[in-house]
């Protein structure tokens, strides 16, 4: 719709999925260029989470097409969605509690690393070599979130805000050209909201990202994000600026009808 | 460079320590000092030590509940006694082979079983070692019923010994490196482990078969050190016996593994002559620890099930709060 | 001929079945309730069937009439079966509501073996006859079919308690908290059932039909020892899962089922692999079908 000759690095078509008989997205179409950030907004049971569930291969589309840097994923399996390019944090934190920081963000450098299993087993020094350079950039990213401190700590034992930040330092390992964010503010607070959308504008400088955002608040999202898109019950209602999107009478009705 | 002399310290340190063990013991079986009875006894820890440590790598560090190991072991047990009975094979290969045999059994049941959870994978495994035990039943060539019996008796001690250093060295070196931390992963948490790139499915077989490999090297030695071998000794009350040794030891500690292996084979051999008992006081100590001590005796090296629990139970409060968006 | 030989072996293993069934709906029930394969159903079973034995010849010895040693026996072993299900929830279960249910799971296999072998320490491991309550009569029809008192015992008790199973499930106040229950604990906690009771009386019911099933085997087999638990109480678990498990109709469809097909394995002279015939209907239902015939289909969300 925007008519850039930017490049489209998430292009879906038509996405529907149900759940037996429930439709919980239907024909969603949306594309997202290089670069941008967007925000993905609607009211609760929209189906924000189903769409992310798609696009990075939790379930497959029932019907419907979800071109990522112009390779078909749909259907794919999640790991490897992952490798080519789009990593995701969970609405609800996903972390492996029971490892520490560092060692969370280790796993998302797993698939870089070059040592196999059969060197790490013999102790080779190519083992030796591939844990290293997996530790050195962990610590690293852990820097960036300033979370180094807090390296050899479990997981678990962190406070809210520094596993909804630790969840994103470790999408951010994978090393994706697409960060998908489910809520990342849910339970903060107001200040804490705003550092992370500086967070949020910063690494996308930083990492040459294109970001896609879910946010319940829409307010949050009108200052940060490029365009919006809005869901309503499995479909794709509005989408344009948040100018366009604050004085969209769907999107004003979808909002008060269901607080009404 | 620091930190790796540390580890190369630590390794070294720990091989040290394995070779003083290994001599004493030696010294004490040449003298007589240790007599036939305390010689079996040993050996029997070294076997179940391996099948423990072998085990938590599956359900420990990976998460995946199986309790089906014995028939891992019986197949290595088979295979090995049917190489060294009717074709000649030395013994060091035929361990070799049927620890390998028992790997591709491994990867075949746990293709289409792995991507269950939970306590179905569990009762999979049940159904699937069972199997084994029966197809074992039902073919004459390695005797039925009756099983096989005159298996050469050629394991010795130093075989023991290397064997279980190997085991416990392997799969230590696995779990502390890249690999065995996504095996961990998927223990923590498989849909986060997935989203962050690693095959789960890979991970869960080469865990299986890993832990299905030393199983049936295990098995080989055990056929060889007590001569005869049937269906019926491969059975799920043998399954049983290896998973309380990896709980007592505490699920997910290597270490707890081999604590729990070596209490139970002495407490095991100390109530020989009164099976019930023994059995009352297995199952006993098993429903005291699940509720009094989850951790097991080294848990806290490890990775406790109250962590499991609290991780279940937050997963629980997301999905209920999630069902809405 | 052979349809008719086809018939008499489905007769047969609908009684296989029906004892499959009863012990299945104890697992299929408490699984649908706290999520967990009660692994010491089967032993609840066995001790059923000892509880059976000891009253019958008792009740027996003191001359009353066989329908009433019968209904008795029944009676005496349900209600001490229930009891000792609902000690097992209170003592080695309750304690682990809030664990992984993979320590529950380990717990419920030790549980197992405890019953098992504390009945080896008290009876002895050997095998003891079940003494013969109602006089075997054999009834003809259709010419060469067989049909034993016994086997109309059998269907008829296995259908008068799955009538008394639905009324209570359907149609009295602790029914519909079960299913309440069973559909989101946490709910039914906030709206005021008593969810400790209500899976108190799961346990009891399930035990009590375990332990019918046990006299039942009892009757039929003419034989019980302590470890006579251990394989009906996997086959009725495999049965579970291939009705569905958690729910009740798929624990009596599954039960006659594997029966059934017990039954023609043997018959067509494959006596041996008949155990590992129900182990492979396991794996594949697990397989391809999780949910099984009945089953809702429940997947993690994320």
């Amino acid at each position: 719709m925007t008519a850039s000759p930017a490049k489209v690095l998430l292009d879906v078509k038509e996405a529907s999925r149900s759940f037996g008989g429930l439709k919980a997205l239907s024909e969603v179409s949306l594309h997202i260029n290089k670069g941008e950030l967007i925000g993905l907004i609607g009211p609760n049971g929209a189906g924000k989470t189903t769409l992310f569930n798609l696009l990075t291969g939790v379930y497959p589309p029932s019907s419907g097409t979800i071109i990522l840097n112009d390779q078909s994923v749909g259907g794919m399996k999640p790991y490897k969605i992952n490798r080519m390019g789009a990593a995701r944090t969970f609405q609800n934190i996903r972390l492996f509690t029971a490892m520490t920081v560092l060692d969370n963000v280790k796993i998302a450098y797993h698939q870089h690393a070059k040592h196999s299993m059969f060197t790490s087993m013999l102790r080779l020094p190519k083992h030796f070599k591939g844990e290293d350079e997996i530790t050195r950039q962990a610590m690293e990213m852990l820097k960036i979130f300033n979370l180094a401190d807090q390296a050899h700590e479990y997981a678990g034992n962190m406070s809210y805000g520094n596993q909804r930040r630790l969840e994103i330092a470790r999408a951010l390992a994978a090393g994706p050209k697409l960060l998908l964010l489910d809520e990342p503010a849910a339970g903060m607070n107001p200040n804490e909201t705003r550092d992370l959308m500086n967070l949020i504008a910063w690494i996308r400088k930083e990492f040459d990202l294109t970001i896609l955002l879910i946010e319940h608040d829409m307010s949050l999202v009108m200052g940060v994000c490029d365009r919006i898109y809005v869901l309503d019950r499995g479909m794709l209602i509005a989408n344009g600026t948040p100018v366009e999107i604050r004085n969209n009478p769907k999107v004003i009705e979808a909002y008060l009808g269901q607080e009404a | 460079m620091k930190r790796l002399n540390q580890l190369n310290k630590r390794f070294w340190g720990g091989i040290v320590l394995a070779l003083i063990v290994y001599a004493v013991i030696q010294i004490l079986l040449t003298t007589g000092i240790f007599d036939d009875v305390t010689r079996s006894t040993l050996f029997l820890i070294c076997i179940n030590i391996m099948l423990a440590v072998s085990l938590n790598l599956i359900n420990g560090i990976t998460g995946q509940f199986s309790i089906g190991h014995a028939g891992f072991m019986s197949v290595g047990a088979y295979v090995s006694a049917i190489l060294t009975l009717n074709f000649d094979v030395p013994f060091i290969p035929a361990l070799i082979i049927a620890g390998i045999v028992a790997a591709l059994c491994g990867i075949l049941i746990g293709i289409p079983t792995l991507r269950l959870n939970g306590d179905y994978l569990a009762i999979a495994t049940l159904g699937f070692g069972e199997i084994i035990r029966i197809v074992m039943l039902n073919t004459e060539y390695v005797g039925g019923a009756s099983g096989l019996s005159g298996i050469p008796s050629k394991s010795t001690w130093t075989i023991m010994f290397v064997f279980t250093l190997i085991t416990i060295v392997i799969i230590t070196n696995f779990i502390r490196s890249s690999h065995g931390r996504a095996c961990i992963a998927i223990r923590e948490n498989e849909i986060a482990a997935e989203a962050m790139g690693i095959n789960t499915t890979l991970y869960k077989v080469i865990a299986f078969s890993l832990g299905a490999l030393f199983a049936g090297m295990a098995g080989g030695l055990s056929a060889h050190t007590f001569y005869v071998i049937n269906p019926g000794s491969f059975n799920f009350l043998k399954s049983f016996e290896i998973l309380v040794m990896v709980v007592l030891g505490g699920l997910g500690s290597t270490a707890g593994s081999v604590v729990g292996a070596i209490v139970l084979t002495v407490l095991f051999t100390a109530l020989q002559d009164f099976p019930e008992v023994r059995m009352i006081l297995y199952s006993a100590i098993l429903i005291l620890m699940m509720i009094f001590r989850p951790k097991g005796l080294l848990g806290s090296t490890g990775i406790s099930l109250k962590k499991f629990a609290k991780k279940e139970a937050t997963k629980r409060d997301s999905i209920s709060s999630e069902s809405a968006s | 001929m052979a349809m008719e030989y086809f018939i008499q072996q489905l007769i047969n293993g609908i009684s296989v079945g029906s004892i499959y069934a009863l012990i299945a709906l104890g697992y299929t029930m408490v699984y649908g309730i706290i999520k967990l394969i009660n692994f010491a159903h089967g032993d609840v079973f066995m001790v059923g069937s000892f509880i059976g034995l000891y009253s019958a010849r008792n009740l027996a010895n003191a001359g009353l009439p066989p329908v009433l040693v019968l209904l008795l026996s029944l009676v005496i072993s349900m209600t001490v079966s229930a009891l000792l299900g609902i000690s097992i929830e209170r003592l080695a279960y309750k304690p682990l509501r809030k664990a992984s249910r993979i320590a529950v799971l380990i717990t419920a296999i030790g549980v197992s073996f405890l019953l098992e072998y504390t009945g080896v320490a008290i009876v002895g491991p050997q095998a003891q006859g079940f003494p013969e309550i109602l006089n075997k009569k054999q009834y003809t029809l259709f010419g060469s079919i067989q049909v034993d008192s016994n086997q109309i015992m059998i269907l008829g008790t296995t259908i008068v308690l799955m009538i008394i199973l639905q009324f209570i499930v359907h149609r009295t106040k602790i029914g519909k908290a079960m299913r309440a229950v069973s559909y989101d604990m946490e709910a039914a906690r906030l709206m005021g059932i008593n969810v400790d009771r209500t899976i108190s009386a799961t346990f009891a019911i399930g035990s009590a039909l375990a332990a019918a099933a046990g006299v039942i085997f009892g009757m039929t087999y003419n034989s019980v020892d302590p470890m006579m638990g251990v394989l009906p109480g996997l086959k009725a678990f495999v049965a579970a899962v291939l009705g569905g498990i958690g729910s009740i109709p798929g624990a009596l469809v599954g039960g006659l089922l594997l029966g059934t097909v017990e039954t023609e394995v043997s018959s067509l002279g494959y006596s041996s692999w008949r155990d590992g015939v129900a182990f492979a209907v396991l794996i594949l239902i697990l397989i391809f079908k999780p949910s099984g015939l009945f089953g809702k289909n429940v997947r993690e969300k994320v």
